[in-house]
């Protein structure tokens, strides 16, 4: 059996289609650390944790925020299915950075009434807009 | 007396033209409220059907074992979450709905025992007064749905389930099918079926768990459940509208036919009095120059 040479992947959020198209290659924020699939790549099922999803196309790099979700992974196909997904454009910069100051000043304030688990929800997503937004500004 | 018949037939034109404006004005907002309803069962479908398809892929893969949520068990315990709308005024939508979950009912309940969950006040008002147990009632939620609902539902569903108070939970709703058309479907919710393999996937490996398996499906399977009732809510809100919109532009026709038909009445009622004026003038000013003659 041959390997198949690229890859269909699917992002859908529960209220619409995302993403749909051909790829050469994935990389994902599972939740277990980044991970990257190539065409061909064994079935795997995983989390996604806040981070960012990237894939190629041909020498193009592309970007997206993620936060939450699974992953299906078959050789031929992946499926994304997230509970939110953000594009370049749709990623303030300036109220990412914003989020992530204040995010960083609850976290320090060690006050007992502090939600850390929001607080830190709030920081990691800021970070991962971030850092979508400064790699597609690399590109 | 003919002034009070033309008095009435005035009144009744006058009544069903009023009766014309509000079905007239509840057709458009049936329209309005369809369109946006239509939009989000667009935009929620690429979702809910994934999610299916990944779950069948599960299901079929791995050891039913792995999770309650996949484990198919005698079924002695049977529930069927009905949704129905909660208003009226939107032609057999809601008759349809509750027929079909009735049958659905006396063809399971011979030898299972029966409970319900409503969603939608027409449904819940039917079946209080039926002899099956209600397990919950969610009324006035059909006119905000919301993905907060479904999960609401969904965890109560998924609770009962996972203490084993269920062996399989069956979903009836009305399914959009066009703003003309509407489909009741009566679907098995839980447990989580196998897909139906047409095509036997070539190799029934095992997938590569990036985590244990149960904690996946402890996150996943519930999503999925959610997913779908969330699914199954906002084709009932937009087939409802449809059948409102449809219901209620024939009731604006036939409101229609029958102001000419009254209008009709009234005319004749008209001119039968004027007629009946005209003789008496006539004859009573014979009868003056007869008397004068």
């Amino acid at each position: 059996m041959s390997l198949p040479e690229r890859i269909e992947l699917e992002i859908v959020t529960p209220d619409r289609l995302f993403f749909s198209g051909e790829v050469d290659e994935v990389t994902l924020p599972g939740a277990q650390g980044y991970f990257g699939i190539l065409p061909g790549h064994a079935a795997l099922l995983s989390e996604l944790d806040i981070g960012v999803i990237s894939y190629r196309r041909g020498t193009d790099e592309f970007h997206l925020f993620c936060s939450w979700g699974f992953v299906e992974v078959l050789p031929d196909r992946v499926s994304v299915l997230a509970e939110a997904a953000e594009s370049p454009d749709q990623i303030d910069v300036e109220q990412a950075k914003a989020d992530k100051e204040r995010a960083e000043q609850v976290l320090r304030s060690r006050e007992a009434e502090t939600d850390y688990t929001k607080a830190t929800v709030t920081l990691r997503e800021a970070v991962a807009r971030l850092d979508v937004a400064e790699r597609t500004a690399k590109v | 007396m003919p002034g009070a018949n033309l008095r009435d037939a005035r009144r009744r034109v006058r009544s069903v033209k009023n009766i014309q404006q509000i079905t007239r004005a509840m057709k458009f907002v049936a329209a309005s409220k369809l369109r946006r309803a239509q939009d989000r069962i667009f935009s929620a479908r690429p979702y809910a059907s994934r999610m299916l398809a990944v779950l069948n892929s599960v299901a079929t893969r791995v050891d039913p074992a792995h999770h309650p949520l996949l484990v198919e068990r005698d079924t002695d315990k049977i529930m069927l979450l009905v949704i129905t709308a909660d208003r009226g005024l939107c032609g057999a939508f809601n008759a349809n709905i509750v027929r079909a979950a009735a049958k659905h009912i006396e063809d399971e309940s011979t030898n299972k025992t029966i409970s319900l969950t409503l969603v939608g006040r027409k449904g819940a008002e039917w079946f209080r007064r039926r002899p099956w147990p209600i397990r919950h009632e969610y009324v006035n939620i059909m006119s905000k749905v919301d993905f907060k609902y479904a999960q609401e539902i969904a965890r109560s569903i998924i609770d009962y389930y996972a203490a084993s108070e269920l062996d399989a939970v069956h979903l009836a709703y009305n399914e959009f099918k066009s703003v003309i058309q509407q489909r009741v479907v009566v679907e098995p919710l839980l447990p989580i079926r196998r897909l139906e393999t047409e095509q036997q996937p070539p190799v029934l490996l095992d997938y590569i768990y990036e985590q244990p398996p149960p904690i996946i499906f402890d996150h996943l399977l519930p999503r999925h459940v959610e997913t779908q009732v969330f699914r199954a809510m906002l084709e009932s809100e937009a087939a409802e509208h449809g059948a409102r919109m449809t219901a209620m532009d024939s009731a604006t026709r036939n409101a229609k036919e029958m102001i000419e038909k009254l209008t009709l009445h009234m005319n004749r009622i008209r001119q039968a009095s004027i007629t009946t004026e005209i003789i008496e003038i006539v004859s009573g000013a014979d009868a003056l120059k007869v008397a004068r003659g």
